[in-house]
Parts: structure tokens; C-alpha cells; sequence
């Protein structure tokens, strides 16, 4: 201890030109942590936060009590989708830098998060994602031509030309709407499972945020609320290690796992291998099968790496070592659970290739598909007169006004 | 025709709409068990139970962010902000969030969230708890903003917001919650039951919102004002022994315009008022309206009376308040002007 106090500014483990050093991560091996009952009381299990939920190995076995024990069929089918929201991913950055679109970020090396915990989850759980649940998207059916009509801004857009791309929504899928704030999503999914609760019904919700959102006051609101009501929601951190430029540390990730975020209002919170695709899977159904019995919410932190830029308007060679993600103990989900099915038996390089070849196929068809709908140069384009529809229920008669204006002025 | 102060006449209206909604709910701070600060909710939890009369944590953004949610649930959440000077941390969820949520998501989704909150000085709440934000909400798109000034409108206003889809900020000037206030604090209390908007009806009505109302009419000149000051307009032209035309805005957004403008055109005369400080207060934008639709109508500049550009002061609540006396001078001002 020093005599005096001092203030503490956190510093990441490397910076441009170091060589990325991942010591700080605590990793517990894989099938090292027990898996209480849904009925525990949080205080006996407080180390699961602390620890490392992990259920596959260095070998790419599965192990442990954790272990989902899914059929091969479904980790394929599991698989499939990540390569489609990588692929996909890959073909809209592309877009992005053609200038087609004014904007995009991508779920790279965080896939299983959204395709793992989608799948767990049943369709008539609510879902209020963040910006890099694309994968969520997909998997509950939402079409790769109205995912890219979304970013188009075009006739065929589900947001009618008013959201940055990639703030999408499915409301038939049961996928609230992104705000493009950070946090506001997650009040908003408490309140909606304390409505379920209070309607009586068994749907959960679920909630993304990232480890430098968790700041923000409305995590903090949504937690206690969370808490004090017992809501059947899960909450779940995606630690990448990156807020755009800031680490993990700048939102308090030094002191303790975010996954303990909860444990002093008796939140249970699992710290789970967040690119392990059977460790989230099984997390999550733990975490939604207590939730829907009213054993209360969960925070799941999903300690994983953000592959690539914040977005397309950002370039992380400014502040962390280029090859950073290479080095991340936790490696690529989508490689480690290629490579389980493969170890099993079950999958192979050339299935995969060939899989990624469809995908590519798939995804610029859907690409030349949207573009149909109208881009940034072509029509058709949408009716500037909508701009005015959706703000109420009704048009006022200011607003109808304000069109009029408008409309007077484009002819 | 029974006769309601106007915390009575609020409480009937959550009282009807929630026996004719099941889906409608309360939460707040203290709204439950002791049925709120104001008691305006008192006896609600008794008879509809914790699920649907729920006391909340002390977290504005908590109350706003979780009632957005339980409204795209299918609820009819009705939160209260148990004074509008604590609204503040609930601000984002309000701007970013409840009014932005059905056009930013094209119409598929929206939540009809109703927020109720005291206003308004003249109880010796300090800087505090007398404060009159309106006009921060009513620049935000998206959001209508209310603000009763008797009874009878504060319970039809009400169930009208709570019915509709449209996200709505509702303003109870609290000063007036027992009865009428002519801006003299050291005259003894007038309570509602001598007033006729005291009388209000047991059951189901509404007064519809974005509709003012001509308080009295008049050809002299027009005061539009709203909430407590609607009273001291009232007392501030029979002082001055002029014949004004008083409007009761009560829908702040989306405005009724027309109501406004004609009474101006009609008498060519017209004085804005409000509580809330002066500048960029709600008056500006009235001013504005009547200036553009009226101009040519007008013989006298437009003036405004409305509280300073300071925060409330404890100490100094009737030298901050806009009481009859500027009131008076603000008419005279007017009726002066060549």
C-alpha cells in the first residue's frame, strides 16, 4: 500500500506493436465446474461466476456436467448457422466498403453466442438483442433479403428508411426492435417478463448487452428490478474484451467477473467459455429452465472476443495488437465446434468448405435480390411522404401539415 | 353529481379504466401499499391486487424502462414519477425509447406507457419539488403531454391517455390537487366543491386529448394558458376588470391550434402564461403559433408571463411564482399596448 491515494487508470494488457497477452483471463479447464439444480439458492453458487463454465476441451472432446449431450444433427444444424451469420457478415462488410451501404458491424468470433442461445431458447421467448445478435435474426427465420433491405434503407425495409443499418427488428419472431442506445434494451426486457409473470405465462425473455455497457445506469436499473420481482428473464453480458477503443476494464472488469455483477442483489450469474457452442447452449437452458419454474433471472457473461471492428467506421489497429484474436485462449467458436464434430466423427473440412461455398451463394443471391428494392443510387426508392407515418398511432394535424410542406417543395 | 378534488378524480379514473382493462397496471414509488405520496392511487392495490398496483424500487429510469417493456408485453402500464422534478433519470428512456420506438421500428411495435407526475410549485417544495418541465417533452416527438387544470378534465384527460396507444406524459399541477388556487397563498383554501369542474362523474368518460378548452369566453383579449395558472388568469382579468377570452390549453402536444388562433383573430389581443421559466418555455412555442397564424389579427405585441429564469426558490416561492400581481401587469401591458 502507498501512503497517499492515487487514481487508478486502467490500462489494457497490449497495445499496438505489444504482444497480446491474455494473462488476465481466468480459465478454469473444461468440465471443471459442477452444475448446480435450478432450485439452488444463488449463494451456493456464487463461484460460478468466478469461474469458467467450459465443456469443450483442447482436443475438442466435450466434458463435464455442463455438457448438453445434443445430437450431432443439431450441433450441424448449429453449425450451419454460424457460418451463415459469418458469411453473411463477411459479404455485408464488403457491401459496406463498396459503398452500397453507409454503415455495419459484424458478430465476428462472437457467433455462438446468439446461434447457441437462440436455439435453447423456445420461439415464444422474447428476445431484446444488441448490435451483434444478426445471428438471433437469422435463426428465428428473419429473410437474408430483409436483413439487407433493412440495410439498404429501401422500399422493402422493415424500418421504412428511419434506422442506421443493421437495427432491425422481428416482431413475428418475437426479436424486439434495436435502439442504437446502449442498454435501453434491458429494462425493457425485465418489464416484459414481469408481464409474462403477471399474465401468468411461461415465456421468458432474454437480454444482450456488451461488458462496457454493463456501466450504463439502465443495466443497473434492469438488474435490481430484475431481482426485486424475481422476472423470468435472462441477462446476458458479452464480454469481447473491446468497447470500441476502452477494454474491459474500463467498465470495471479488473475487479471482478461481470458475471458477478448480480451477486449482491442474489442474482445467480454463470461465467461461461463464451465461444464454446455447447457451454452457452447449456448455460442458457439452465439459466431459462429456472427463469420459466420462477426460480428468477440469471446473468450469463459470455467471455469471448470481438474478431473484428467495432464497425465499419472504426479501425482497431489504432488501439490493440493487429493479430490480438489469434492469440485469445478461447480461440474462434465456429472452429472449435467444427472441429468437435469433427473429432466426432460427425463433420468434415470438405462439408464445411462446401457449406461456406452454399452460403456464399446464397448470400449474393439475396444480395442481387434486395438490391431489387431499390439501393442508395436506384429506385424504386421509398415515399418521403412515410417520414411522417408512425410517430403516433394517428397523424396530428401539425404533422400532416409538416408533410404537406414538404411535398409541396419535391415537386 | 359527485363531487371530487381532483387527487379523487384521478383515482377514479385508474379506478375505472383498470376495472374495464385488466391489462392496465400501475407501478411507481409508493403507489402501492400507501397508495402514493399524493394518495392518488390509495385503495387501487386492496382492490386489484400487487400484480397490478406495483410499489417500485426509488429508480425513475428503472419505473420508465420496465413499464416500456411490460407495455410491449400487451400491458397498459401506468407509472407514476412521484414528483416531475425526478423524472430526469427516466429522461433517455423517455426521448430514445417510448417515443421513438413505433416509427423507429416501422409501426410493429409501440408501447402505450402513461406517465403520471406531479408539477408545479406553490407548496414550499423548493427548487426540488415545484419544478414545471413540460416544455422538455413536448420538443420530443412521438410523446403527448397533458396537463389539467380541474377535476373533471384531470380524470377525463386521463383515461383518455391511458387509452391511448401513444406514449403520454401526464402533468398534475399539484398546487390545484385540493382545489382551485387564485394565486393569493394567504388567502384561507377554496376547496374543488365549489368549483363546478368539482363535479365529476362516477363512471366511464373521457375528454379527448389535443382538444383546448374556452374557459371563458371574452372579445378583449385572450389568455391562453394551462394547469394552475388557468385559476390566476381568471382572477388576474376579473382584477383588471377585462373581458378576456381564458383557453385551457390541456393538451400541450399535439396542440389545438384552431381554438387558439380563432380567439385571437377574434380579439386581437393575446397574453401566454405558464409556470415554468420563461425561456424556451412552452410559451415560446405559442407565441410562435399565434405570431404565424395571427400577425396580421394582432394590435398589441404578444406578452408573456411565466415563471424566472431561475430555479424555484424556497425561500422566495411567491416573489418566483406568477401570481396575480404580474399577472395583472402582464394584462395591462397588453390591453395598453397601441
Amino acid at each position: 500500500m502507498t501512503r497517499k491515494s492515487r487514481l487508478h487508470i486502467p490500462h489494457p494488457s497490449a497495445r499496438p506493436g505489444d504482444k497480446p497477452d491474455f494473462s488476465y483471463l481466468n480459465l478454469s479447464p473444461a468440465g471443471a465446474a459442477d452444475k448446480p439444480a435450478i432450485d439452488v439458492p444463488t449463494r451456493e453458487i456464487e463461484h460460478l461466476s468466478l469461474e469458467l463454465v467450459r465443456v469443450l476441451d483442447d482436443d475438442h472432446h466435450a466434458l463435464g456436467a455442463w455438457n448438453p449431450n445434443l445430437d450431432p444433427e443439431k450441433l450441424q444444424v448449429g453449425l450451419r448457422w454460424m457460418l451463415l451469420n459469418r458469411v453473411f457478415d463477411e459479404r455485408m462488410w464488403q457491401i459496406q466498403r463498396q459503398g452500397k451501404i453507409t454503415f455495419y458491424m459484424q458478430a465476428t468470433g462472437e457467433e455462438a453466442v446468439s446461434i447457441a442461445q437462440g436455439m435453447a431458447l423456445r420461439a415464444g421467448d422474447m428476445c431484446f438483442p444488441s448490435y451483434r445478435n444478426q445471428g438471433l435474426f437469422l435463426l428465428r427465420g428473419t429473410k437474408l433479403v430483409d436483413m439487407m433491405c433493412q440495410c439498404l434503407s429501401n422500399t422493402r425495409d422493415m424500418c421504412k428508411g428511419r434506422q442506421l443499418p443493421v437495427l432491425y427488428h422481428n416482431k413475428d419472431a418475437n426479436i424486439f426492435s434495436l435502439s442504437g442506445n446502449l442498454a435501453t434494451q434491458y429494462p425493457h426486457a425485465v418489464g416484459w417478463a414481469m408481464a409474462s409473470a403477471i399474465k401468468g405465462e411461461d415465456h421468458i425473455a432474454a437480454s444482450w448487452v456488451g461488458d462496457g455497457s454493463t456501466a450504463e445506469a439502465d443495466f443497473h436499473h434492469a438488474i435490481t428490478f430484475a431481482a426485486i420481482y424475481q422476472a423470468p428473464v435472462i441477462l446476458n453480458i458479452v464480454n469481447n474484451q473491446w468497447a470500441i477503443s476502452t477494454f474491459q476494464g474500463f467498465a470495471g472488469g479488473e475487479r471482478r467477473p461481470f458475471a458477478a455483477r448480480g451477486i449482491g442483489l442474489g442474482i445467480p450469474g454463470i461465467r461461461v467459455d463464451g465461444n464454446d457452442f455447447l457451454a452457452v447452449y447449456s448455460a442458457t437452458l439452465w439459466a431459462a429452465d429456472r427463469a420459466r419454474r420462477g426460480g428468477g433471472p440469471t446473468i450469463i457473461e459470455h467471455v469471448t472476443y470481438r474478431g473484428g471492428a467495432h464497425s465499419t467506421s472504426d479501425d482497431p489497429t489504432k488501439y490493440r495488437p493487429k493479430d490480438e484474436w489469434k492469440s485469445f485462449p478461447l480461440g474462434d467458436p465456429v472452429e472449435r465446434l467444427k472441429q468437435h464434430l469433427i473429432v466426432e466423427g460427425h463433420w468434415s473440412d470438405e462439408q464445411h468448405e462446401e457449406v461456406i461455398d452454399e452460403y456464399r451463394v446464397k448470400v449474393l443471391a439475396a444480395w442481387k435480390e434486395a438490391q431489387k428494392f431499390g439501393t442508395m443510387t436506384e429506385g424504386p426508392f421509398l415515399d418521403p411522404s412515410e417520414m411522417f407515418d408512425d410517430v403516433y398511432a394517428d397523424i396530428p394535424p401539425h404533422l400532416e401539415e409538416q408533410r404537406r410542406q414538404m411535398l409541396a417543395l419535391e415537386e | 353529481m359527485p363531487q371530487m378534488n381532483m387527487i379523487e378524480a384521478i383515482r377514479s379514473g385508474l379506478d375505472v379504466v383498470m376495472t374495464r382493462d385488466s391489462n392496465t397496471v400501475i407501478l411507481g414509488e409508493d403507489v402501492g401499499y400507501f397508495g402514493g405520496v399524493f394518495r392518488c392511487t390509495d385503495g387501487l392495490q386492496r382492490k386489484f391486487g400487487e400484480h397490478r398496483v406495483i410499489d417500485a424500487p426509488i429508480a425513475e429510469g428503472g419505473i420508465i424502462g420496465t413499464a416500456i417493456g411490460m407495455g410491449v408485453n400487451g400491458l397498459r402500464p401506468v407509472a407514476e414519477i412521484q414528483f416531475a422534478d425526478y423524472i430526469y433519470p427516466g429522461f433517455d428512456q423517455v426521448v430514445s425509447e417510448l417515443g421513438r420506438l413505433r416509427y423507429r421500428s416501422g409501426g410493429d411495435f409501440f408501447s402505450p406507457v402513461t406517465i403520471r407526475t406531479p408539477c408545479g410549485g406553490g407548496i414550499r417544495g423548493g427548487q426540488t419539488h415545484s419544478q414545471s418541465p413540460e416544455a422538455i417533452f413536448t420538443h420530443i416527438s412521438g410523446i403527448k403531454t397533458v396537463m389539467p387544470s380541474n377535476p373533471y378534465d384531470a380524470k377525463g384527460l386521463l383515461i383518455s391517455s391511458i387509452e391511448s396507444d401513444d406514449p403520454v406524459i401526464f402533468f398534475e399541477p399539484k398546487r390545484i390537487y385540493n382545489g382551485p388556487f387564485d394565486g393569493d397563498p394567504d388567502k384561507p383554501a377554496v376547496p374543488w366543491t365549489s368549483h363546478p369542474k368539482g363535479e365529476v362523474p362516477n363512471g366511464y368518460y373521457t375528454v379527448p386529448l389535443g382538444s383546448a378548452e374556452i374557459v371563458e369566453s371574452g372579445d378583449e383579449l385572450t389568455i391562453i394558458t394551462y394547469g394552475t395558472l388557468v385559476h390566476i388568469a381568471q382572477a388576474a382579468a376579473a382584477l383588471v376588470g377585462v373581458n378576456a377570452e381564458i383557453i385551457d390549453v390541456r393538451t400541450l402536444a399535439p396542440l389545438d391550434t384552431r381554438t387558439l388562433t380563432e380567439s385571437v383573430k377574434k380579439t386581437g389581443r393575446c397574453l401566454i402564461a405558464h409556470e415554468a421559466t420563461r425561456y424556451s418555455g412552452f410559451g415560446a412555442e405559442l407565441t410562435a403559433t399565434v405570431q404565424e397564424e395571427c400577425f396580421y389579427h394582432l394590435e398589441a405585441p404578444i406578452e408573456r408571463v411565466a415563471g424566472w429564469d431561475t430555479p424555484y426558490p424556497h425561500a422566495f416561492e411567491w416573489q418566483y411564482f406568477p401570481g396575480q400581481k404580474r399577472f395583472a401587469a402582464g394584462i395591462r401591458k397588453v390591453m395598453e399596448a397601441k
